[in-house]
């Protein structure tokens, strides 16, 4: 980890302080907001002041908590989400790799499938049927997102498939799931895990458009793209209010892509500037 | 006379990060015209380097860090991008390893032959192609005024490396630098790719620069050899002074490769046969043609079967065939006196056990990511159960066995060298206490001097532990000094198989005596003598 951090580029080092920064602020919530998440505590859009830090939202509730607050619902919600995306897709793709044959041509083509719809408009309709509960969010973000992990997964695991030394462990008598697991995986985890970042980046940004159309996570619960939708009004007087948590989505995004085009460049060759 | 090429203390370095690796340390080289230098040594020598400096080309993250490349009163270190484009292809060709790889397969050959002179600006599209046909002709491709209409995976490999060369001399250059020609191709093609460079640079004066690690092949070429070893120079000289009397060890090791014997190994006469192989019949596609037909053997324990041929003979199918991951349509094998299934899934863990496979390359064959402690200890805990505390103990028996030293057990393949990689998988392969080890090509992808070494070690370990080799390759050589028994096949089927000795001795068949008359020998005239009789044959007919 050390040695990863002296390795990067100031950009990338900027990326990584960035995302430890929200990591921390979203796991230390409750230590670090002043106020509850919930409280009022002033008018509706105060200016900056000694008692609120970054001025109040649209009910008077302390904006700088419910940053607080909106990061560590919408980061631990994405992670969650991702980490199931990544499962899901990690898994089924190997299975097809390795199996190949039929259960390769099933899988793949339902992949597909699913890949045809527009993931907003799947998002949508899944949750004005079903009600904007946490777990059906969790699974109308996490399956789409997991079609595109499959996609790079498959193509990853077809790669190392063709080895001579899982060609050893399958001589060996060894099963599927060591092959997945013990052969393939170490190798795919480089590339899987640069995935990993920008996959995060794709589901926060859903998250918070969802909340921003009203079908995310739902009121009073704190969220930045709820936030941005809840304090829109605040422009037409020309306050600053609504900025404040679409910078916070702006900062996140651009510092886990900061991390993630490091991890891409490392892995990829480098092509000199003169032959 | 000027030179027409000087290279005075060449520099090479390689830069990782923040250090700097010597890769070549200071080499001086003349090249007049016309003339054959041949540059030879094992991998990492720095040969394809120095080959590749003279043009003033670095592969990425190496840079020459000092010395001088006077290329015909033109210094090629100090040259503007400019310059160097206007050397490279028109007075300085490369001709690559792989032929496949240095092609584009969207594109017809002689488009590419044209590509270099037409973008140079020497002549027009037609005049061009007239070029190309003529020097098909004079390398000997079949159908030379339609050949280059064709693309690169429509010709063979041996044909597209002669339209390599065409095409590196399609802008008449001075020097050519031939980058292991004809490592990848089949010893008889070798031939013939051997015989249409020589012919070409004499005819049109052209220098070369030979770069090969095969001693037998460059003699027959150049009129003066370079050793190398290690980016230094160990010794250079004409090829008969370097025959007749080398002056460093390392030449001297160089000359012997392959030289070591065998002793006739006793027939156990009464015990069964380890493997029977009878009437197998394979193919890959339902009804596709058969890639084996009819392949009868008997492999008796302790012995060493070579199983001879060339690209596409089959021997590897047959491999996996006995190894169970290619279902015959016809035939059966029967593995110590009993049936064998043919299909992997159906055999027990014993009949898994007792056949192992050790692989070509060592790089793929095993996993970069698990350490040596994995890869021995895992068939020992799959076939045997074994503990922890035991499979220790057994690991650094194991290593000691393929003559490794104990601290490799933390190690990573990829802290390894190629060497010691493929005794980690002979390690891998005996861990299992098989009966039969099939051998596929072990020693192809490595050095001449350390592929020795692998042979050595496993004859030593065949003494000791009496196991039987299957022993897949195509390099006689090998053959000559460990088989037992030879089995040669063409095109999916065994044309001939009997003790060592009398399939080596006419007469033979007429394939057999194709190959084995292939295989160069150390003298410089050996070429000639071949394409000559070759040549009396053909007319003959």
């Amino acid at each position: 980890m050390i040695k990863l951090f002296r390795q990067a580029p100031l950009s990338a080092r900027i990326g990584m302080l960035i995302i430890i920064m929200n990591l921390f602020v979203s796991i230390a919530a409750p230590l670090l907001a002043p106020y509850g998440e919930t409280a009022l505590i002033g008018d509706p859009w105060e200016t900056m002041s000694a008692k609120t830090l970054l001025g109040t939202d649209h009910l008077g509730r302390d904006l700088l908590t419910r940053l607080i607050y909106g990061a560590r619902h919408t980061i631990l919600l994405a992670i969650l989400v991702t980490a199931l995306a990544f499962c899901l897709g990690t898994f089924l793709a190997f299975l097809a790799a390795v199996l190949g044959g039929w259960v390769n041509q099933v899988l793949s083509r339902m992949v597909d499938v699913l890949m045809a719809f527009p993931t907003l408009i799947f998002a949508l309709v899944c949750l004005s049927v079903m009600g904007t509960s946490v777990p059906v969010l969790v699974w109308v973000i996490a399956i789409p997102a997991a079609t595109r992990v499959y996609r790079l997964a498959r193509a990853l695991a077809m790669n190392i498939n063709v080895m001579d030394f899982v060609e050893v462990a399958r001589i060996r008598g060894e099963r599927i799931l060591w092959i997945m697991g013990r052969e393939i995986l170490p190798n795919a985890l480089s590339p899987l895990s640069a995935e990993f970042g920008l996959r995060f980046c794709f589901v926060f940004l859903f998250i918070s458009s969802l909340s921003f159309l009203g079908l995310g996570l739902q009121p009073p619960t704190a969220d930045w793209g709820g936030m941005v939708r809840e304090n829109a009004g605040a422009i037409t007087y020309g306050i600053y209010t609504p900025l404040l948590p679409a910078a916070a989505i702006a900062q996140l995004t651009v510092g886990i892509n900061l991390v993630v085009d490091w991890f891409l460049h490392r892995s990829a060759g480098k092509v000199p500037d003169e032959i | 006379m000027t030179d027409l090429l000087r290279v005075s203390g060449l520099h090479l370095e390689a830069v990782v990060d923040e250090t700097h690796k010597p890769i070549v340390k200071g080499i001086d080289l003349t090249l007049n015209r016309g003339e054959v230098l041949g540059l030879i040594g094992e991998s990492g020598a720095g040969k394809s380097t120095v080959g590749l400096a003279v043009m003033g080309y670095c592969r990425p993250g190496c840079r020459i860090a000092s010395g001088s490349i006077l290329f015909d009163g033109i210094e090629v270190t100090s040259a503007t991008q400019r310059q160097k484009q206007q050397i490279r292809g028109t007075r300085i060709a490369y001709v690559a390893q792989s032929a496949a790889a240095a092609f584009n397969p969207a594109h017809k050959l002689i488009r590419q032959y044209a590509e270099g002179p037409i973008r140079h600006g020497f002549m027009a599209h037609g005049q061009a192609e007239r070029e190309a046909k003529t020097l098909y002709k004079r390398l000997l491709l079949p159908d030379p005024d339609r050949i280059g209409y064709r693309y690169p995976h429509q010709v063979s490999g041996g044909q597209l490396q002669r339209a390599m060369v065409a095409m590196a001399m399609a802008c008449q250059p001075d020097i050519i630098v031939f980058d292991e020609p004809t490592t990848a191709l089949d010893v008889t093609t070798q031939i013939e790719v051997l015989g249409a460079i020589k012919e070409v640079t004499r005819k049109l004066n052209t220098a070369a620069i030979y770069i090969t690690h095969d001693l037998a092949v460059v003699i027959q070429l150049a009129d003066r050899i370079m050793v190398l070893r290690y980016g230094e120079l160990v010794e250079e000289g004409t090829p008969r002074q370097l025959l007749e009397a080398p002056q460093e060890d390392y030449t001297h090791r160089l000359l012997a490769v392959r030289t070591f014997k065998r002793e006739g190994q006793q027939v156990q006469h009464g015990t069964a046969p380890v493997l029977e192989v009878k009437g197998l019949t394979a193919s890959y596609r339902r009804k596709g043609p058969n890639v084996l037909e009819d392949v009868n053997l008997t492999v008796a324990r302790g012995r060493t079967v070579a199983i001879v041929g060339e690209s596409g003979s089959g021997k590897t199918t047959l491999a996996r065939t006995i190894i169970g991951l290619l279902p015959p349509t016809r035939g059966q094998i029967h593995f110590k006196g009993r049936a064998l299934p043919m299909v992997l899934a159906k055999r027990n863990r014993d009949q898994l056990r007792h056949i192992q496979m050790i692989y070509q390359m060592p790089d793929i064959a095993l996993n970069p990511r698990h350490l040596i402690r994995s890869i021995l200890g895992r068939p020992l805990k799959f076939y045997f159960g074994m503990k922890r505390a035991e499979r220790e103990k057994r690991i650094r028996e194991l290593l000691e066995m393929v003559e490794l030293p104990e601290r490799y057990i933390d190690r990573l393949p990829t802290e390894l060298s190629g060497g010691e990689k493929q005794r980690i998988c002979i390690a891998r392969a005996l861990a299992a206490e098989p009966e039969l080890i099939i051998c596929d090509e072990v020693t192809s992808a490595l050095d001449q001097l350390v592929a020795e070494e692998v042979l050595k070690l496993l004859q030593g370990l065949q003494d000791e532990l009496k196991v039987t080799y299957l022993f897949i390759t195509h390099d006689l050589a090998t053959v000559k000094a460990i088989a037992d028994e030879i089995v040669v096949m063409l095109l999916g089927r065994i044309i001939e198989q009997g003790a060592k000795e009398t399939v080596l001795m006419p007469p033979h068949h007429e394939y057999t005596e194709l190959l084995l008359s292939s295989v160069p020998e150390m003298r410089t005239d050996w070429l000639d003598d071949l394409l000559e009789r070759r040549r009396q044959s053909a007319g003959a007919n």
